[in-house]
C-alpha cells in the first residue's frame, strides 16, 4: 500500500546561493499586526538605549608634539591627511589610518600661529610669531634633501592668522590688517584696514570665494570683499570673537566662536540680528569648524570639552569631553563629515566620531536597513519622556557641571531682575530686548 | 539705493556751503563805510605828519606818482585799500570798445562757471564705498537663496553633491617630475635600464590609449540594457496583441471596443482642452462614423438575429428588451455630438451648489414677487431626483449600484423638504410680526436693519443646516463602517466663522436669536486642547464616548467666561448667590441683556446635569456572568431565573470617593492614568500646529512588519546620506545650475590696483627706500 506524505519541494524552500532571495508570502492586514504604536514605541526606546550604550566616540590620541597644539589643517584632497603645528613652532603632518606622525618641520621660531593647506593639496602655508610667512611642499623632501620651506616672506608685523583661497593661488593673512597675497610675489596685492585693533582669524569663504571675514579683538566681526578691495560692514559683540568659520553648503551664513561662552551663527546680509545663538558651553569658545555637510558644526571650547549643534538648534546635540583633554584649542571637521579632530593644551591631537554611536567600517544591507529604521524610530517618538531622556542623558566632569549649574543661578537672576525692572516701572520705558539682539551692540557699515 | 541718497544730499549741503560763502564776499566790494574809512584815513595822515615832523624821516620822503585822486607828496596814500578789485569795473570799459569781444566772452565764461565742489572727506567715500559694495555682495548672495531653501527642505541629501570623476594620471606624467635619489632606487632603475625596459616612454600602447577615451565602460553598459530593454518590450507588445487576436469570445471584444470607446472620449474631452484645433480634426472624425453609422444597418434591427428576437419579441420579455437595446445604441450612435456641454457631471455639481446657498439668499428677495417660490425649488429637486433616475436608467450596467445611491440621496432630500417648510413657516411667522410692526409704525431704521440681517443670517443658518444634513445623508450612504470622531469633526464653515468675526461683541440692537446661534457656534467650533491624551489609548471605547463629554466640559467654561465672572444673575437655582452688592445703572443694564440673551438655557441645571452622568460614568460597573440557557430552557421570551442571576452577578467593589464630592461647582475627571501618563507626551511639540496631526504621526507605523518593503525603504530614508573615504567639497555654483563668474579673483584685483591703502603705499616707499 501506498502511504501519501506531505511532501515539498526543495527547490520551493531552500536557497541556492546565499544571494538568493527567497520570496517570503506576507499578509499586512493590519488586524493581523496589531498593537503597532506600542511595538515601535518598544523599539524606538531600545533602539534609544542601544544608541546610548554604543555611544563610544574616542578613536585615537596622536601623541607627538612637545608643545600645546595652536592650530590644524586638512588635507584637500586626502582624508587621511591631516596637519598641525604647535605653540614651540613645530608642524607635523600625520597619517590617520596608521595614527602615526609622517613628518615633523621646526617650521617657525614661537608659535605657530596659523596654518593652511593649499586647495590642490601641493603645499601648506603657515605663520608663526617671527613674522613670517612660509610655504612648505606636502611631500616629505626627498632623499638627501634639506628640510625647507618653497618661499619665506618676511613681514614687518607679527601674522596671526592665514586662509588659501578655495580656487586661485591667493591667501590672506591677518594680523594688524588683512593683506591678499598672491603667491607668486612678496608684497601683499591688497590690504584691508578698518580700526585699528589686532586682527586674531580671518577666513575665506568658500562658496563666493571673495569674500572674506575676520574677527579683530575690539570685538568685532569684519567682512571683507576681495575684488572690490574694501570692507563691506562691521558688527561689534558683546565680547570678543576668537574666530568664524562659513557654512560650506550656505554662502552666506557663518558662525562665529565668542568669549561669551556663546556661538553665533548669522546671515551676512543682516547682520544686526543673528540667525541663531548657540549656547552651552562654560567658557569662552576658542575655535568653530563646519560639518562639510554645512548642517552641523563643532566648537571647542576653553572649558576643557568640545560640543557638536546643529546649524538651526541653538542648543548642542552632543558634548565630548575626557579626562585628560585640557583646554581645547583648535577642531576640525573631516571633509568626508565621518571624524572630528581637535588639538589641546596637553600637547595631543584626538580623533573622535562625529556621531557618537556609529558602527564604523562596512555596513551589510541589513545592517543599514536596521540603522536607517531604528533612525527613524527614534526621530518619530523622540518627544515621549522616556526616550526624550535616555537620548539626552550625557555625562559630564564635575567642574562643567558645577559650572552649569552656577551659570544657571545666574542667569536666572538676571532674568528676574529684568522682568522685575519692566514690572515696576513705566510701561514702554523699558525696552525689551530679544535674546538674539542683545548680544549684537551695534552694526557699523 | 541709500548711498546714492547720501551722495546727493552731500552734493547739496556742499552747495548749500558755496552759497553761504558767496553772499560774503560781495558786500566788502561796494564801499558802504566810505565815511568812516574817510575819517580813519584822516587820522592817519595826521598821525603821520606828525611823526614826519620827527626829522630823520623827513629825507626819507619821496615823491611819487600815484594813481589815486589826492596824491600826497609826504606819502602813498592808502586810498582805496578797503575796496576790492570787481570784475565788473574792469569789464566797463571793454564794453565799449569791440576789438576786446573775445577777452569779455572769456571773461564771461569764468563768471558763468561755479566752483568746484569740496571732495568729501575721506571717512565719507569709504564709507559709500563700503556700502555699495555691501549692496552689491548682498545682491550677489542672493541668488543663494532658492537653492538653500531646497536644500534645507529637501527630504534627503545625497554627499557629495557632485560625481567626482577619478582623474587618470598617465605613469609618464608621474615619471616627470621625479628622480631616482636614494640607493634603492637607484638600483632598480640601473636594473630597469639594463634590462631596457620603458621607463619615461608612455606605458600604454596606442591602442589602449584610444579604449580608455572611447566609450566608458558604465555607458556602454547602460546602452546595451537600454536596447535590451526596448526589444524586450517590442516583443511583448507583439506576443500580447496576437494573443488577444486569437481570443475568440464575442463578448470580449464587445468589452473591449466599449472601453476603447470610452477612453477615446476621455482623450478627446482632454485634447479639447489642451488643443482645440486637434480636437476639431478629432470631432470630424466622430462626425464621420456616425455617419458611417448613419448609413449602415447596423443596430437597426433589420439584421437576421433582429428579425428572429422581432419574432420572439411578442412573448420573450428578454427579446424585447435586446431589440430596445439595440434600438438605443444606434441612438447613442447617432446622436450629435455636443460640444457646448463639457460634462454632466459637473452640470449636476454646480445644480446642487445653486440648490444650497444662492437660491436660498435669492428667495429673501423673490419673495415679494411671487408667492411661493418653494414650489419651484422643489420643482428643481425633483428634476434632480429625476435626472438621478435617469441616469440610472442610461446606464443599466450600473443599475443595482446606483439604486443604491438614489436611495441615499432620497433621504437628504426629504429632510430638506421637512427643513424648508420649517423655513416657511417661520418665515410666514416674521412677516405677521413685520406687519404688525409696520401697523405699530415702530419700525425704526434700526430694526429694520436688524430684521433684515436676522433674515439674512437665518438663511444662512438654513443653508448651512441643509448642507451639513445633506453631507451627513451621504456620509450614511456611502461609508458604513466610519469613526464616530469622523462625525465629530464635521468641518465648521468657514463662512460661519467668518461672520462670527466681524461682528462685534455685545451689540444692543441683536436679537435673542443671534445669541443662540452664537451658542451653536461655540458648539461647533472645535478647541485644541493642549493636553496630548494617549495616542493608542484613544483605540478603547471607553476613551471614545468620554471625548465628547470632555469637550462640552470646555463649552461650559467658555459660557461662564461669556457671562462673566459676576453671572450668577440668573437665580433659579439654589444656588448661594454673593453679596448683594449696589451697582451701577449700566452694570444693571449689562446684567439685564446678558439675562435677556440667555433667558433660555439653564447654564447651571445643565453643568449639573453633566455632573451627575460623568460620577453615573465613573462607577465602577458590575459584571453579569450569566450565561441564559445554561442549566436551565433558553430562547425567545425566557430570562434566565433571578436566582441565576443573583448567583453569577459580580458586584463591582464600592470604588474611592469622587475627588469633586464636596465641591458642587467643579467636575474632576479620574480618567487619567498616570502610569500611562509617564510615557505621553504632555506638550504639543513644536512644528505641529493641531494635537490630531501629532496623533496621526504617531499613528502610522514605519516598520516592514507594517509596510512592504518598499513602502518601507521609503518611510526610512536617512536625511543625510555620506559616503565613505569621499571628501566633501563645498557647494558650488556650477554644481546648481548656476554660472561662475568668469574672471577669477585674483584678475580682478589686480585691475584694479586703485586701492592700496595709504598707509600700505607708504609701507612700500619705505621698504623700495630701503
Amino acid at each position: 500500500m501506498k502511504v501519501k506524505m506531505l511532501s515539498r519541494n526543495p527547490d520551493n524552500y531552500v536557497r541556492e546561493t546565499k544571494l538568493d532571495l527567497q520570496r517570503v508570502p506576507r499578509n499586512y492586514d493590519p488586524t493581523l499586526h496589531p498593537f503597532e504604536v506600542p511595538r515601535e514605541y518598544v523599539r524606538a526606546l531600545n533602539a534609544t538605549k542601544l544608541e546610548r550604550v554604543f555611544a563610544k566616540p574616542f578613536l585615537a590620541s596622536l601623541d607627538g608634539h612637545r608643545d600645546g597644539v595652536n592650530c590644524l589643517a586638512k588635507h584637500p584632497k586626502s582624508l587621511a591627511t591631516v596637519l598641525s603645528g604647535a605653540c614651540d613652532g613645530e608642524v607635523r603632518i600625520w597619517n590617520l589610518t596608521k595614527q602615526k606622525c609622517i613628518r615633523a618641520i621646526q617650521a617657525h621660531e614661537g608659535f605657530v600661529r596659523g596654518m593652511c593647506t593649499r586647495f590642490c593639496g601641493t603645499s601648506f602655508f603657515t605663520v608663526g610669531d617671527d613674522k613670517t610667512v612660509k610655504q612648505w611642499k606636502m611631500d616629505a623632501p626627498a632623499y638627501g634633501e634639506e628640510e625647507e620651506p618653497l618661499h619665506t616672506i618676511l613681514g614687518k608685523t607679527v601674522y596671526t592668522g592665514i586662509d588659501h583661497h578655495w580656487k586661485e593661488a591667493v591667501f590672506a593673512t591677518c594680523g594688524q590688517q588683512v593683506d591678499i597675497w598672491d603667491e607668486q610675489r612678496t608684497s601683499p596685492i591688497c590690504s584691508m584696514t578698518w580700526g585699528f585693533d589686532s586682527i586674531s582669524s580671518v577666513k575665506f569663504n568658500p562658496i563666493e570665494t571673495f569674500l572674506l571675514g575676520s574677527c579683530a579683538s575690539d570685538r568685532n566681526i569684519v567682512l571683507y570683499d576681495m575684488r572690490q578691495s574694501t570692507p563691506l560692514k562691521k558688527v561689534i559683540l558683546d565680547m570678543r570673537t576668537n574666530t568664524i568659520c562659513w557654512n560650506p553648503m550656505e554662502a552666506f551664513i557663518f558662525t562665529a566662536a565668542n568669549e561669551d561662552y556663546n556661538l553665533y551663527t548669522f546671515d551676512m546680509r543682516a547682520l544686526d540680528t543673528p540667525v541663531v545663538v548657540h549656547k552651552d558651553h562654560v567658557s569662552a569658545v576658542l575655535d568653530v569648524d563646519y560639518s562639510p555637510t554645512g548642517k552641523e558644526f563643532v566648537s571647542a571650547s576653553f572649558d576643557k570639552s568640545i560640543r557638536i549643534f546643529p546649524v538651526d538648534k541653538s542648543r548642542s546635540r552632543e558634548v565630548y569631553h575626557t579626562k585628560r583633554m585640557q583646554h581645547v584649542i583648535c577642531v576640525k571637521w573631516t571633509s568626508d563629515s565621518k571624524y572630528i579632530m581637535c588639538g589641546s593644551d596637553e600637547m595631543n591631537i584626538r580623533l573622535w566620531k562625529a556621531n557618537a554611536s556609529e558602527k564604523l567600517g562596512v555596513l551589510t544591507s541589513r545592517e543599514k536597513a536596521a540603522k536607517d529604521y531604528n533612525q527613524k524610530l527614534k526621530e518619530k517618538f523622540r518627544h515621549h519622556p522616556h526616550i526624550k531622556r535616555i537620548a539626552r542623558h550625557r555625562h559630564l566632569p564635575k567642574s562643567i557641571y558645577s559650572q552649569i549649574q552656577e551659570q544657571r543661578i545666574m542667569k536666572e537672576a538676571r532674568r528676574r531682575k529684568e522682568i522685575n525692572r519692566l514690572k515696576h516701572s513705566k510701561p514702554g520705558s523699558v525696552p525689551v530686548v530679544s535674546e538674539k539682539k542683545k548680544h549684537v551692540v551695534a552694526v557699523v557699515k | 539705493m541709500s548711498t546714492n541718497q547720501a551722495v546727493e544730499s552731500l552734493l547739496a549741503l556742499s552747495q548749500q556751503e558755496d552759497l553761504v560763502d558767496l553772499p560774503k564776499d560781495y558786500p566788502l566790494s561796494a564801499s558802504e563805510d566810505e565815511g568812516d574809512s574817510d575819517g580813519e584815513r584822516k587820522h592817519q595822515k595826521l598821525l603821520e605828519a606828525i611823526s614826519s615832523l620827527g626829522g630823520k624821516n623827513r629825507q626819507k620822503l619821496a615823491e611819487r606818482s600815484e594813481a589815486s585822486l589826492k596824491v600826497s607828496e609826504f606819502n602813498v596814500s592808502s586810498e582805496g585799500l578797503g575796496e576790492k578789485l570787481v570784475l565788473a569795473d574792469l569789464l566797463e570799459p571793454v564794453k565799449t570798445s569791440s576789438s576786446l569781444a573775445t577777452v569779455r566772452k572769456h571773461l564771461n565764461r569764468v563768471k558763468s562757471k561755479k566752483t568746484v565742489e569740496v571732495p568729501l572727506n575721506k571717512e565719507e567715500v569709504e564709507r559709500i564705498h563700503r556700502e555699495v559694495a555691501f549692496n552689491k555682495t548682498s545682491h550677489v548672495l542672493s541668488k543663494w537663496d532658492p537653492i538653500i531653501l531646497k536644500n534645507r527642505q529637501a527630504e534627503q541629501l545625497v554627499f557629495p553633491l557632485e560625481k567626482e570623476q577619478p582623474a587618470f594620471a598617465p605613469i609618464e606624467h608621474m615619471l616627470s617630475g621625479w628622480k631616482a635619489r636614494s640607493p634603492l632606487e637607484q638600483e632598480i632603475f640601473n636594473l630597469l635600464h639594463k634590462n631596457k625596459q620603458p621607463v619615461t616612454d608612455p606605458l600604454l600602447n596606442p591602442v589602449e590609449k584610444a579604449s580608455l577615451k572611447a566609450m566608458s565602460l558604465e555607458e556602454a553598459k547602460m546602452r546595451r540594457a537600454e536596447l535590451q530593454r526596448a526589444r524586450a518590450l517590442q516583443s511583448y507588445y507583439e506576443a500580447r496583441t496576437r494573443r488577444e487576436k486569437k481570443i475568440k469570445s464575442k463578448k470580449y471584444h464587445r468589452v473591449m471596443k466599449k472601453a476603447k470607446g470610452k477612453q477615446a472620449l476621455k482623450e478627446f474631452e482632454q485634447l479639447q482642452k489642451v488643443n482645440p484645433t486637434a480636437a476639431l480634426e478629432e470631432l470630424e472624425k466622430i462626425e464621420k462614423a456616425r455617419m458611417m453609422e448613419r448609413m449602415s444597418l447596423k443596430h437597426q434591427n433589420s439584421g437576421k438575429w433582429a428579425k428572429s428576437k422581432a419574432i420572439m419579441a411578442k412573448y420573450d420579455l428578454e427579446a424585447r428588451k435586446a431589440m430596445q437595446e439595440q434600438l438605443a445604441k444606434n441612438k447613442e450612435l447617432t446622436q450629435r455630438l455636443q460640444v457646448a456641454s463639457e460634462s454632466e457631471e459637473e452640470e449636476g455639481g454646480t445644480e446642487v451648489e445653486e440648490l444650497l446657498v444662492p437660491d436660498a439668499v435669492n428667495e429673501a428677495q423673490m419673495n415679494a414677487e411671487e408667492p411661493n417660490p418653494w414650489m419651484l425649488r422643489s420643482c428643481t429637486s425633483d428634476a434632480k431626483e429625476a435626472g438621478i433616475q435617469e441616469d440610472a436608467e442610461q446606464l443599466p450596467e450600473l443599475l443595482d449600484h446606483n439604486v443604491s445611491e438614489s436611495e441615499g440621496d432620497e433621504r437628504p432630500v426629504a429632510e430638506e423638504e421637512i427643513l424648508l417648510k420649517e423655513f416657511e413657516e417661520r418665515r410666514s411667522l416674521r412677516k405677521r410680526s413685520k406687519l404688525n410692526q409696520d401697523a405699530e409704525s415702530v419700525g425704526s431704521q434700526e430694526t429694520k436693519d436688524s430684521i433684515s440681517q436676522e433674515v439674512l443670517f437665518e438663511l444662512r443658518t438654513l443653508s448651512q443646516k441643509l448642507k451639513e444634513n445633506h453631507q451627513s445623508g451621504k456620509q450614511k450612504a456611502s461609508s458604513v463602517g466610519t469613526f464616530p470622531q469622523v462625525q465629530r469633526e464635521e468641518p465648521v464653515p468657514e463662512e460661519e466663522e467668518s461672520l462670527l468675526l466681524q461682528r462685534p461683541e455685545r451689540v444692543q440692537t441683536l436679537e435673542e436669536l443671534e445669541e443662540l446661534e452664537k451658542e451653536e457656534c461655540f458648539q461647533n467650533k472645535e478647541l485644541p486642547s493642549p493636553i496630548l491624551e494617549g495616542h493608542w489609548l484613544k483605540k478603547n471605547p471607553n476613551n471614545q464616548t468620554d471625548a465628547p463629554k470632555k469637550k462640552k466640559k470646555e463649552q461650559m467654561i467658555d459660557l461662564q467666561n461669556l457671562l462673566t465672572t459676576k453671572s450668577p444673575s440668573v437665580k433659579s437655582l439654589a444656588v448661594p448667590t454673593t453679596i448683594e452688592e449696589l451697582e451701577d445703572e449700566a452694570e444693571t443694564d449689562q446684567k439685564q441683556m446678558i439675562k435677556e440673551a440667555f433667558a433660555g438655557d439653564d447654564v447651571i441645571r445643565d453643568f449639573l446635569k453633566e455632573k451627575r452622568e460623568a460620577m453615573e460614568a465613573s462607577k465602577p460597573q458590575d459584571v453579569d456572568l450569566t450565561l441564559p440557557g445554561w442549566g436551565e430552557w433558553g430562547g425567545m421570551g425566557l430570562k434566565p431565573s433571578a436566582k441565576k442571576r443573583c448567583q453569577f452577578l459580580i458586584k463591582a467593589p464600592e470604588g474611592p470617593p469622587r475627588k469633586d464630592k464636596n465641591l458642587p461647582n467643579v467636575i474632576i475627571s479620574e480618567k487619567r492614568n498616570i502610569h500611562a501618563a509617564a510615557h505621553q507626551v504632555r506638550a504639543l511639540p513644536y512644528p505641529f500646529t493641531h494635537h490630531q496631526q501629532f496623533e496621526r504621526t504617531i499613528q502610522t507605523p514605519i516598520g516592514s512588519t507594517w509596510n512592504t518593503q518598499r513602502a518601507f525603504q521609503k518611510l526610512t530614508t536617512p536625511k543625510i546620506v555620506t559616503k565613505a573615504g569621499h571628501t566633501i567639497k563645498p557647494i558650488k555654483a556650477e554644481d546648481v545650475g548656476y554660472r561662475s563668474s568668469a574672471r577669477s579673483d585674483l584678475s580682478v584685483i589686480q585691475r584694479n590696483p586703485k586701492r592700496l591703502s595709504a598707509h600700505h603705499k607708504k609701507q612700500l616707499k619705505k621698504n623700495s627706500i630701503d
